[in-house]
């Protein structure tokens, strides 16, 4: 497979992102008009020197509409995007491709979801006409199978796997404490978290990321314009994206302790963005953490752990906000839930504060690598998933 | 045994893994006392899916699928009117299309009526009695009723050929009437009943009729019956037939247990259940006899022969009583049963399975065949066109696989899924011989589960939405008397 990459060919110069939680008081197009409202401002341009849109949501709305109706868009083209859970990140991902071919000068990035509204408990989502042979299964319940598989394969007895999970928990609620746009503002003690009631398997409350409305934007220009409307544009490295066969639900090798997609996506992004150490040369992560064990096993697939090591380096602290590499900042999506068209969006916004020294002291992290940030997704379940990764950084070159 | 001669090929049962206690609903009532327990569909389970799994046991009990000409399916139960029910078993089968498949439903007479039928149809009849039984709250009906399905290939042995009769059909004896013991209008959760000693009198007269009828079908007396079972629906019925039998010369030793403490009066399923149980405890040459009152009375007569004792082993009743589990709190068992309703988690209803689909997917979804690259070997779960492993196209078999075991590779206990039973377990089940299928489990305990665990394949319902029953395969634990 060729990847060529667009590194520092385009750059982010402006965004922007709601307030994510329960919102009540605001429709999907409510978010919209707020989230791209902000990132005009971000960039210092007016909705219409925007030469096109990529919108990214799951289901709160059909085609770009969604988005030309709550902006009243003067007839420019709209593309709606869905991806599963890396929805936000292909709105982005795409719209970064059509600056860098040339076709447009500027263009913004947009994703929502408004989930509060469906009186559900989780994600649901209209699924076509079928046999009824699929999975029942809840998302929770599909992710907590890498938790017995995980102990299983590398001897780590369940309570000390429960323990790392509780602590990924731990870390991002007190991350997410420190951000005002998070949907939960609290620290919550390691002791409530894991005893919290079930869910599925070994995960209980605390171990999955809420349910939330939200919305983000970006801006993005050509990077020899970038200058034109900031003085510290956020420059591209690396997009990348996977979607995996499917068959790990099928095939007996897959061993549920890894997500082949996210493996395959970093090693592009990481070959595009000239990253041969990750752990070394990353400032940042915002990581897909949907459920704790999934933060867990991803940081082995971003070869940010050793293999059946990330239970260890997540006990060790290794992935705080004081720690060795920062791991979602921002309270991931534990503090933040899962609006799933905005998620990929709210991580590059976090990119974009720490990147470019706008974290407010609270929650900012200290310089270290190469000042480069990345964002990843994955949608789906173990072993038939999509996945996203993107590296982002201050400077270019 | 004379050239010709028909007579039962194979036979199998499915007895619930759910026991309710009958101290259980007494306890819950506010009463004292209670004896004895009964079988009790899973929440995942109806007619049709119990028809299928004692079918299943009793196809490969005789020799396997090739001989079935007829598949007809009893129950007092069906889980729809209008359309067969008999067809899903028979997808569930694999069986060929040249099967005539039908019910014989409504009636707890149904079942003998099914059973006689088979034995006077040309060819090889697979005969399938599945009931499921209520009654209000507290009665003898619902404490004292049962969950089961029961089956036997009846007919012609191949003449020289690998299939023998088990059982030879000596005779049977009827006899008919009409009167009012139990009624059920179309919808009603359980039937009416009139006084008891009157069909007690009633049935004690007709089942003295047929038996003499039979008897003289069969060229026999009483006293040369070996054993003898007899059900209905009356308990009370069935206790003075009994002794009428006795009187009439039937020996004291030959009453067979009429399992009726251990599962409850299963109905339709009984006659098939009881003619089960006589025969995995009989000696060649014994002469069984089954009496059934309902709505008449219907005395069938069989003798053993040598075969019995090579016959296929398949789990037995037995088997079956010793894998029930008896904690069931009376509270699941009206919620399972639709009696009353529970607070469930707030997601939405399970989409409804589509005919286009579901028709689509016959062989997998209802026949449980996944197919296997014939370039490359590998096995796929559901089938595919494209092979996981080499990439080629449309260079698939199908291939059955509801007999094959498997190991449980990882599994999660899902409490937030919508279930009348939660939470919903589930694993991914690598096969024997090569394959993975991820599915719910069923019929056990979350926490005898472990990475490991041997599993064995089993029939179920995943769901009902828009008034269609979804029914797909599920794995449960492996259990003593299913092949490894």
């Amino acid at each position: 497979m060729t990847s060529h990459g667009i590194k520092d060919q385009v750059a982010i110069v402006g965004m922007g992102c709601t307030r994510f939680g329960e919102r009540w008081e605001s429709s999907a197009s409510d978010l919209l008009v707020d989230a791209a409202s902000d990132a005009f401002a971000s960039a210092g341009i007016e909705r219409d020197t925007v030469d096109a849109y990529w919108l990214g949501t799951l289901n709160s709305g059909f085609s770009g509409m969604l988005l030309s109706t709550a902006l009243k868009i003067d007839y420019r083209p709209v593309t709606r995007v869905e991806n599963f859970c890396a929805s936000g990140s292909e709105a982005f991902r795409n719209a970064c491709y059509a600056v860098a071919s040339g076709a447009y000068d500027i263009v913004m990035a947009v994703g929502v979801e408004k989930l509060k509204d469906s009186g559900y408990s989780g994600l649901t989502r209209a699924n076509p006409p079928s046999d009824g042979t699929g999975t029942t299964l809840t998302a929770p319940a599909r992710f907590s199978m890498l938790s017995p598989a995980y102990s299983a394969k590398y001897g780590v007895a369940r309570e000390d796997f429960k323990r790392a999970m509780t602590r990924v928990a731990w870390k991002n609620h007190y991350n997410g404490a420190r951000n005002e746009r998070a949907q939960f503002r609290a620290e919550v003690p390691e002791e409530k978290i894991a005893s919290a009631p079930p869910v599925a398997g070994d995960l209980g409350v605390f171990d999955c990321s809420g349910v939330a409305d939200g919305a983000a934007a970006a801006v993005i220009v050509r990077a020899e314009d970038a200058h034109r409307y900031t003085d510290r544009p956020l420059y591209v490295k690396a997009l990348s994206f996977t979607a995996g066969p499917g068959t790990g639900t099928y095939d007996p090798r897959y061993d549920y302790t890894t997500f082949a997609e996210t493996v395959r996506a970093a090693g592009d992004a990481y070959a595009q963005a000239g990253i041969t150490d990750p752990a070394r040369d990353l400032s940042m992560a915002e990581v897909h953490d949907c459920f704790t064990p999934t933060e867990l096993v991803i940081m082995e697939d971003l070869g940010l752990s050793e293999r059946g090591a990330a239970w260890r380096d997540s006990l060790d602290n290794r992935f705080a906000l004081d720690g060795e590499l920062p791991v979602n900042p921002d309270g991931g999506l534990k503090s933040f839930g899962h609006p799933i068209g905005a998620s990929g969006l709210r991580m590059l916004y976090e990119c974009w504060l720490q990147l470019r020294d706008e974290a407010p002291s609270g929650r900012r992290i200290a310089p270290r690598g190469k000042r480069y940030g990345l964002t990843h997704n994955l949608g789906g379940g173990p072993g038939e998933c999509v996945a996203f990764v993107s590296v982002v950084g201050a400077e270019r070159g | 045994m004379s050239p010709g001669s028909i007579g039962i090929l194979g036979f199998g049962t499915h007895v619930p893994y759910w026991r309710l206690r009958g101290d259980t609903v007494a306890a819950a009532l506010g009463k004292r006392g209670g004896r004895g327990s009964r079988a009790v569909a899973g929440s995942d389970e109806d007619t049709t899916t119990m028809a299928a799994e004692a079918a299943r046991h009793a196809v490969r009990s005789a020799g396997g699928a090739e001989r079935i000409d007829a598949l007809w399916l009893a129950t007092a139960d069906p889980v729809y009117a209008d359309k067969a029910n008999a067809t899903a078993v028979h997808a569930a089968l694999g069986l060929p299309g040249r099967v005539h498949a039908a019910d014989l439903a409504g009636s707890v007479r149904s079942g003998v009526a099914a059973l006689l039928a088979g034995l006077h149809y040309p060819g090889a009849t697979l005969v399938a009695l599945s009931d499921r039984r209520n009654g209000p709250s507290g009665s003898p009906d619902e404490a004292g009723g049962g969950d089961a399905a029961a089956a036997l290939v009846v007919g012609q042995a191949s003449p020289d050929g690998p299939v023998p009769l088990l059982a030879e059909f000596l005779g049977c004896g009827s006899a008919t009437a009409e009167f009012l013991d139990r009624w059920r209008r179309p919808g009603q959760p359980w039937p009416d009943s009139w006084e008891e000693r009157f069909g007690e009198r009633v049935y004690t007269s007709l089942a003295e009729e047929s038996l003499d009828r039979a008897l003289k079908a069969s060229g026999l007396t009483a006293g040369d019956i070996s054993r003898v079972a007899v059900t209905g629906p009356s308990a009370r019925a069935v206790r003075s037939a009994g002794t009428r039998l006795a009187r009439l010369g039937v020996p004291d030793g030959a009453f067979a247990d009429d399992l009726t403490s251990r599962v409850g009066n299963t109905g339709t399923a009984h006659p098939g259940l009881l003619l089960a149980s006589m025969l995995e405890r009989a000696e060649p040459g014994d002469v069984l006899a089954l009496a059934v009152l309902a709505d008449g009375a219907d005395t069938v007569v069989f003798r053993v022969t040598g075969a019995i004792a090579e016959r296929t082993r398949v789990p037995s009743v037995e088997d079956g009583i010793a894998r029930g589990r008896d904690s069931l709190s009376y509270a699941d068992f009206l919620t399972w049963r639709g009696l009353i309703r529970r607070q469930q988690p707030r997601r939405p209803d399970p989409d409804r399975a589509v005919a286009p689909a579901s028709a689509r997917s016959e062989t997998w979804k209802f026949g449980f065949a996944g197919s296997r690259c014939a370039e490359c070997g590998t096995r796929h779960l559901p089938p595919q066109r494209v092979c996981l492993e080499c990439g080629s196209r449309d260079r698939m078999t199908a291939e059955p696989l509801a007999d094959t075991g498997g190991t449980i590779a990882t599994y999660t206990v899902d409490h937030l899924a919508f279930s009348l039973a939660p939470p919903i377990v589930a694993a991914a089940v690598d096969l024997d011989g090569g394959g993975r299928f991820s599915c719910e489990l069923t019929d056990l305990d979350p926490a005898e589960l472990d990475v490991g665990t041997r599993v064995e394949m089993t029939f179920r319902l995943i769901s009902t939405a828009g008034g269609i029953r979804n029914y797909f395969w599920k794995a449960r634990p492996a259990r003593e008397g299913t092949p490894s």
